[in-house]
């Protein structure tokens, strides 16, 4: 944050005004704390659906899951442009659906992002081990200094926290591009085997079912790029920055997707593929090249760092702004006087992803992670429907109106149905015993934390009565 | 040379960890509870945007 923008926050602290998150946040940003969540989704993830389903099947469910993500982009951009308030999706539900369904969504939103920190900070640590390859040499120090650092940038101020996203996510992202234009792309065959490592033989060796079940890990590709909502009480201008941020960003995750997928597949047999942690830094180990095996192996550890970065920025807005509306403590929602964040909040979800971090299996951390989003996917696909319906087009402004409506909310229904069938082959148990817990705790919030929530004070968008009401 | 390294990362998450708690403490014992929880959901939303088409 600027000198000047600190001096005058802290002088309206002491004034007695309302202390507000800051808005200093451009399109720029939003981009950043999107392809940030995500990129490193490429460079670890997406490549298991191989494994599930060969080559062909992670490309296959690479355009499928594209489509589902374009879908949420499209709807994301209309309804947070329209509702512009931290906590993203939460603040969309409580407007638009009521309050159980925003608290069940706050908690995807925390449970989503926390457990995308926790394995953000183990795969950089991982990564770090497997470069360093030093006996006795096991690396928990770098998960400690992952979160630590960046909640201490969070802590400090979004517009730093952002405009660091911005450098080392665009870093993350030209590696991609630089290794996918050193393979000579246009010449199959001097560096790149595709005709040779995917064949009609082993394009789908399980078949159609095996691209079903793919479809859990290709979630990998894009997971993450519905965080941009958080940004929405940060940005200078709602109703531009974010449908810009969000739709460049998914565009730029469709390209990246498409680039990670072409090299990868045809530089390391689909066997190896599907099982290796680190299937672009191994494609840049197969080219021969020490130029490009280190700057993969910087642009993982970026992007799981930029990943991390925006994580703890949503996960802490989102869970700040239960303790706003009174669902959770009000403690929660104090906003740092000077840097103008929800410092409590990071505070508070610091000590549990280091506990998660040092005590989950990176498995489970995922499968949370990818459970709670797809929760959140399904929610988006109704949500939509019911907005556009409580209020038509031409009732209130939106900053973005997404074209071919319903159609991307059936698209998106569809493809989270095949998503957590797909989840259920591979983690049924986890799943259930997931739906369990939300079951819980809405129990618990509809019979007891809710009798703390003023209910009049919750609903702070200025719009008309909703149509039939 | 890695376990210098782990070292220092550790001496540093250490620090920051410590920074932040202090400045926890001295933001919430100088500033009252009502002004650090001041913020308002839709403030600026109900000044800038008022939602007539």
């Amino acid at each position: 944050m600027s000198q000047a923008a600190q001096a005058t926050a802290t002088q309206a602290a002491g004034n007695g005004q309302r202390i507000s998150l800051l808005r200093v946040l451009g399109p720029a940003h939003v981009w950043a704390l999107g392809v940030g969540i995500v990129l490193v989704g490429e460079y670890t993830g997406w490549n298991f659906a191989a494994d599930k389903g060969g080559a062909l099947a992670a490309l296959i469910t690479c355009w499928f899951v594209g489509i589902l993500y374009t879908s949420v982009a499209m709807i994301d951009s209309e309804v947070t442009s329209t509702v512009a308030a931290a906590g993203g999706q939460y603040a969309q539900a409580k407007h638009i659906v009521g309050p159980l369904m925003a608290f069940n969504v706050a908690l995807f939103l925390v449970f989503a992002y926390t457990m995308l920190e926790v394995s953000d900070a183990i795969l950089a640590r991982d990564t770090i081990v497997a470069f360093a390859a030093t006996e006795g040499f096991h690396g928990d120090s770098f998960i400690a200094l992952v979160i630590v650092v960046l909640a201490w940038l969070n802590y400090r101020g979004v517009l730093m926290t952002l405009n660091v996203n911005f450098i080392i996510t665009a870093i993350a992202y030209v590696a991609i591009v630089v290794l996918f234009f050193s393979v000579q792309p246009w010449s199959q065959g001097v560096v790149l085997k595709l005709n040779e490592l995917v064949t009609p033989q082993n394009a789908l060796p399980y078949g159609w079912i095996g691209v079903i079940a793919a479809f859990q890990f290709a979630i990998w590709y894009y997971l993450g790029i519905e965080g941009t909502t958080q940004a929405a009480e940060e940005v200078r201008s709602p109703s531009r920055a974010l449908p810009y941020g969000t739709m460049a960003g998914i565009i730029t995750l469709l390209i990246a997707a498409a680039l990670t997928w072409y090299v990868c597949a045809s530089l390391l047999p689909w066997e190896y593929l599907g099982i290796t942690v680190y299937p672009l830094w191994d494609a840049a180990k197969m080219t021969g090249s020490p130029f490009l095996e280190f700057l993969l192996f910087v642009g993982t550890i970026l992007a799981a760092v930029a990943s991390a970065n925006g994580c703890i920025n949503d996960a802490a807005r989102a869970w700040f702004s239960l303790g706003r509306d009174r669902y959770l403590p009000t403690w929660f929602s104090a906003v740092h006087p000077k840097y103008r964040t929800p410092y409590r909040s990071i505070l508070f979800l610091l000590p549990i992803a280091l506990a998660f971090a040092f005590i989950a299996d990176i498995n489970q951390a995922i499968t949370f992670s990818i459970l709670s989003g797809v929760l959140q996917y399904t929610f988006m696909s109704i949500n939509i429907v019911m907005f556009r319906n409580k209020w038509p087009l031409g009732t209130i402004r939106r900053g973005y109106t997404h074209p071919f409506h319903p159609i991307p909310a059936i698209c998106l229904f569809l493809l989270c149905a095949i998503t957590f069938f797909a989840i259920f082959l591979g983690y049924g148990s986890q799943l259930i015993a997931m739906v369990i817990f939300y079951v819980i705790v809405s129990i618990w919030f509809h019979f007891y934390r809710y009798r703390y929530v003023r209910r009049g004070d919750q609903f702070t968008m200025p719009w008309p009565k909703p149509k039939g009401y | 040379m890695w376990f210098t390294i782990s070292y220092i990362a550790w001496a540093i998450s250490a620090a920051l960890a410590l920074w932040m708690l202090y400045d926890w403490f001295k933001t919430d014992t100088t500033y009252s509870e009502d002004q650090l929880t001041s913020s308002r959901e839709g403030e600026i939303e109900a000044v800038s945007e008022k939602h007539k088409v």
